[in-house]
């Protein structure tokens, strides 16, 4: 076969044919893709509501509830219930002051305010230290505190908080999210 | 050439990131890790072997004038297409190759195969090309990842061999300059002899 030429209506007449394949193999690899994305992101938030409250038998997902913060946003609630008793609050916290911006937490709190435990849903911090955030040696020291007489500020500021070894940053950033989750669970608690 | 050398050519002769330089920026930042490097290296094959087929197919239909944004248009659809199977599939390692995966595009390794390999040869020739250039980055990023792991963290693989830290650095961007110059120079002292 030989090559086509470059005249407008050939070179018109081939992007567009490209374009057309194109974009029908990515709708059709879309639709495959579309269900088990979906599902692999709820999975993800599920394993993580499990790592953080009590055992419960509802469905946190579907009786999620919004609290605002007080900054002009909101933060997602899921709450944990066991035969209809609320047994914790799962509580999809964030911070934009990592080291690397945005961090993602899932913090598990019982109805009297203290923490369960916490899971780190996204970061982007660095490699080999802001990322240890999510080793137990580190977030573990949180659980079973309350942030009402436990103050949530690393030792460099005068906080009972173990930094992480050249990580202060992404450490302050950690205690922010979760104070955050607090505060904004405890002004939701009081109405 | 036969098409072993074709297959070859990748590892050693001409490997796209010890011999020929190309895409280090998906190289540096993505080999903090073994299986990172190997997962990107992998992601990266995919869209090689994909693009080079298709352009190889495609060649004689596309008018030279335009071939360059027609080339760009098949690297973008695979590229999204492996964006999405891997969020599909694969979560965890799509989650840790972020923003590398839609940046395969402006990858040079897979526009420089297409335009000085697929645009010339048969569909079959560029299929075996693409398999092994793709490889071959697949493993530098593979030992650059490793070497990386094991002296920055002292593990391999994410299993920790050694406890406590390794040497920071080498996690760290400064760490994949370092062992990627070092790589460079050894080859460069095997294909001198």
């Amino acid at each position: 076969m030989a090559k086509t030429e470059s005249t407008l209506k050939n070179m018109v007449l081939s992007l567009t044919l490209i374009a057309l394949g194109a974009s029908a193999s990515l709708g059709f690899v879309y639709e495959l893709t579309k269900g088990p994305i979906e599902l692999s992101i709820l999975n993800k938030k599920l394993e993580a509501i499990k790592q953080v409250v009590p055992e419960f038998n509802n469905n946190p997902d579907e009786e999620m509830f919004r609290l605002a913060t007080g900054e002009g946003d909101s933060l997602d609630i899921y709450p944990a219930k066991r035969d209809g008793v609320i047994t914790g609050y799962a509580v999809n916290t964030y911070t934009k002051s990592g080291f690397s911006g945005y961090i993602g937490l899932m913090a598990g709190f019982n109805p009297d305010g203290s923490i369960i435990n916490i899971t780190v849903l996204s970061q982007k911090e660095t490699p080999g230290l802001g990322t240890k955030m999510a080793d137990s040696e580190f977030k573990d020291q949180f659980n079973g505190k309350n942030p009402s007489d436990f103050q949530l500020k690393v030792k460099k500021d005068g906080g009972p908080v173990d930094a992480i070894t050249a990580a202060t940053i992404s450490s302050r950033a950690f205690c922010d999210a979760v104070q955050r989750a607090y505060n904004t669970l405890q002004k939701g608690g009081s109405k | 050439m036969n098409q072993m050398q074709n297959f070859t050519k990748g590892f050693f002769k001409e490997n796209p990131i010890l011999v020929l330089v190309l895409g280090t920026c998906p190289t540096l930042a993505t080999t903090s890790s073994a299986l990172n490097g190997m997962g990107m290296g992998i992601a990266t094959t995919f869209v090689l072997i994909g693009s080079n087929v298709v352009i190889a197919l495609l060649s004689n239909l596309i008018p030279d004038k335009v071939r360059i944004p027609a080339f760009i248009v098949v690297i973008a659809s695979f590229v999204t297409i492996v964006d999405l199977i891997m969020q599909a599939y694969v979560p965890s390692l799509y989650e840790a190759l972020g923003i590398f995966i839609p940046l395969i595009v402006v990858n040079c390794i897979i526009l420089g195969r297409a335009e000085a390999y697929a645009s010339k040869n048969s569909v079959w020739s560029s299929f075996v090309d693409g398999a092994g250039m793709g490889l071959g980055f697949t493993m530098a990023l593979g030992i650059l990842g490793a070497v990386r792991e094991i002296i920055g963290s002292g593990s391999i693989f994410g299993y920790k061999f050694i406890q406590g830290d390794g040497v920071l650095v080498f996690i760290l961007a400064p760490g994949a300059f370092i062992v990627l110059g070092y790589m460079i120079a050894l080859i460069n002292r095997i294909r001198r002899t």
